[in-house]
């Protein structure tokens, strides 16, 4: 463990390494949601994923983010363990009507004010599973979404703009 | 005691069900094969419903033989397996929820999946009220009847309810502790939250979108899941897939356990509160998944794989890339193995928790590290050898303890197995371009296929009934969680609450593949 810890000290760091030029974007993104963040959030947001039936991809794609690559952390957002200390609800899956109930709840935990990001192609309409007697069809059935992003999954890039454009959103309010 | 083949030679194969033959037997034989599960001959690979029947995939060890026995439901019923049983438990209350066939003599008769939320019930079944008639999802209208879970009486018990929504970025699931003190004396599991109705929506489907519908089983898995899929409909329609394409899909196969293996040491680390790891590893795991990108253009590697062949090129270009991720992953290994086993605070917690004893792993028949981390030596790359497998070399660790240390024991060493084997692959797979052979309507009758294929998290059973117009007719996918998710209430009897994290991480059962 030592010399991991020593080389740690000498390596440059990973999270996204100076901009390559095919990179410059997501970069670019990455700073303006710092300011979006502080703009709206005072330097801070809270996120509670909830994953109302998704096949878990979308999961493994928003667990990346926290990954040294993406450390999405560093722009003031972070996972909150409990839909009270959570200012957004990042809500996956075409909602299961086995989960539609526990979702409301979640949202109504919530305080206000809250936004709701719906992410993957299920959660906007149900998908691949749209029209099954076992789900909702898409996270806005059942509480007000402010923003989707699709992707299926979501990649993490994605996953990043798309909050960036739920700031802009809040700007224009 | 008959054996199995003195059970099955008496009634005749049906015809098109391929490669292992499926036979309809009586109820008596049912039972003989029951008996045959209870005594530890066989294992259960499977038992799942359809219209006016049920349906058991067996495997016989030494040598491994898989088969196939179906029984109609008189009156919609059928002598209960899980009475004698237990692995076959869950999959009967799943059997009663999705088709109505009673499982008669069964002792568990509580609802699993179905938790009263639905429009409808039996939706593959008889469908009371019929589609059309159909009222407003309970949800909406009404809080429907409590979940009986089992009564645990004692002297200092305390009960800690935890879920559906977790405090983490986790899939949806209850888990009903019963604890006293800090010992946990009980465990009591209820899933079925991400049931979305795949089967349902399988049924009817075109062979694109039941293939796509396959590859969102399980996120995590969905190489693995697609290829069973596709395995099975190729078996069913009579399809050979090019070599070249056998090779690719193989390779996928063993990127995506390399990803989660690798994801997963880290995470299981961190529940043991040691960060280090998970950050190590987790950068690992992105280089993977952006080698996947760049050679199969999906970070996960979705839908790569199709019913025929593959839907994504690979060439030299592709192949280079992950020659140079194994050359990476191959040169950060050894480090991480030393720090896991030089950290003396982090086996503290990993050695001797979570133990699954050599029995139960054995009856349940659980796949994958959960499995060989108990003593369990199956691999269906090894035993049941589908091709590229058969020709590949690659060693399959079985360790004996049991605990958590040794499930993370089995991914370290399945991890130098899967880097192997994609150097073999790379080294020796005939240069591939677009390999498509679309399977055609072409038959004259439904056919029938079976494939059991190797995920990173253990057998994932696939079963097929295509329709003469090459859509699906009835399609069960069988995760092998419904193999392990059992086992971790005994696992974590007598461990810590707060260990449980550790431990359940140490077994990461899917929930959406279970509950489907």
């Amino acid at each position: 463990m030592r010399d991991i810890l020593l080389q740690s000290i000498w390596r440059t760091p990973l999270t996204e390494p100076r901009p390559p030029a095919d990179d410059a974007e997501s970069l670019e993104l990455r700073a303006q949601l710092k300011q979006g963040v502080d703009a709206f959030f005072d330097g801070s947001l809270s996120i509670r994923q909830v994953d109302a039936g998704s096949c878990n991809g979308c999961e493994l794609e928003i667990h990346a983010l926290n990954n040294p690559f993406y450390d999405l952390e560093r722009f003031g957002l972070k996972f909150v363990a409990s839909p009270r200390h959570a200012d957004l609800l990042l809500v996956t899956g075409p909602v299961t009507e086995n989960m539609r109930e526990a979702l409301k709840r979640t949202y109504d935990a919530t305080p206000s004010p809250k936004w709701v990001v719906a992410a993957g192609a299920c959660a906007l309409d149900g998908g691949i599973y749209a029209g099954s007697y076992a789900c909702a069809g898409g996270v806005s059935e059942v509480i007000p979404v402010d923003l989707h992003i699709p992707g299926c999954p979501p990649s993490p890039d994605l996953l990043i703009k798309g909050l960036l454009a739920l700031m802009m959103k809040g700007r224009r309010r | 005691m008959p054996n199995l083949s003195e059970i099955l030679d008496a009634f005749p194969e049906i015809e098109n069900h391929r490669p292992w033959p499926r036979r309809l037997v009586d109820a008596a034989s049912w039972r003989a094969l029951t008996e045959l599960l209870a005594e530890g001959e066989i294992s259960l690979l499977g038992l799942w419903g359809d219209a006016g029947h049920v349906h058991m995939a067996v495997l016989a060890t030494e040598p491994w033989s898989i088969a196939v026995a179906s029984l109609a439901c008189a009156n919609g019923k059928f002598p209960s397996v899980g009475r004698h049983h237990a692995p076959a438990i869950r999959l009967e209350r799943t059997i009663h929820d999705l088709f109505g066939h009673e499982a008669s003599g069964a002792v568990d008769k509580r609802p699993w999946l179905d938790h009263g939320r639905w429009r409808l019930r039996a939706p593959l079944g008889q469908q009371t009220p019929p589609l059309g008639q159909q009222t407003p999802p309970l949800g909406e209208r009404t809080t429907p009847p409590a979940y009986d879970f089992v009564k645990n009486i004692g002297e200092g018990l305390h009960q800690i309810p935890v879920g559906p929504v977790h405090a983490g970025i986790i899939e949806p699931g209850h888990f009903r502790f019963t604890a006293n003190g800090e010992t946990i004396v009980r465990l009591e599991e209820r899933l079925g939250y991400v049931h979305k109705g795949v089967e349902g929506l399988m049924a009817g489907a075109p062979l694109a979108r039941a293939a796509r519908l396959a590859a969102r089983c399980s996120g995590d898995s969905t190489v693995a899941c697609s290829l069973a899929f596709s395995r099975a409909v190729e078996a069913a329609m009579g399809v050979e897939v090019l070599a070249g394409a056998v090779s690719v899909r193989a390779l996928m196969a063993e990127l995506e356990r390399l990803a989660n293996h690798i994801g997963d040491i880290g995470a299981i680390c961190n529940d043991a509160a040691f960060a280090l790891m998970l950050a190590y590893c987790s950068v690992l795991r992105e280089r993977i998944l952006r080698a996947c990108y760049t050679g199969f253009g999906h970070r996960l590697m979705m839908d790569a794989i199709v019913p025929g062949g593959l839907s994504v090129d690979f060439g030299e270009n592709e192949a280079e890339v992950i020659r140079q991720l194994v050359a990476t992953v191959r040169l950060a290994m050894p480090q991480l193995i030393e720090l896991y086993d030089d950290t003396a605070s982090l086996q503290d917690r990993t050695a001797g928790s979570g133990v699954l004893k050599r029995e139960l792993a054995r009856r349940f028949a659980c796949g994958g590290f959960v499995g060989r981390g108990s003593g369990r030596s199956f691999d269906a790359r090894r035993d049941v050898a589908y091709p590229p497998y058969d020709r590949l070399s690659f060693d399959v660790p079985v360790l004996q303890e049991g605990d958590v240390n040794a499930r993370v024991w089995i991914r370290i060493k399945e991890v130098e197995q899967s880097l192997g084997l994609i150097e073999q692959i790379l080294t020796s797979a005939p240069s591939a371009g677009r390999i498509n052979a679309e399977p055609r309507a072409t038959q004259a009758c439904a056919t029938e296929g079976l494939a059991l294929v190797e995920g990173f998290r253990g057998d994932i059973l696939a079963w097929v009934r295509v329709a003469p117009d090459a859509t699906i007719e009835r399609c069960h996918l069988r995760d092998p969680s419904w193999f392990q998710w059992p086992v971790l209430e005994a696992a974590i009897e007598g461990n810590i609450v707060a260990d449980f994290p550790l431990c359940n991480k140490s077994f990461n059962c899917s929930y959406s593949g279970h509950d489907l």
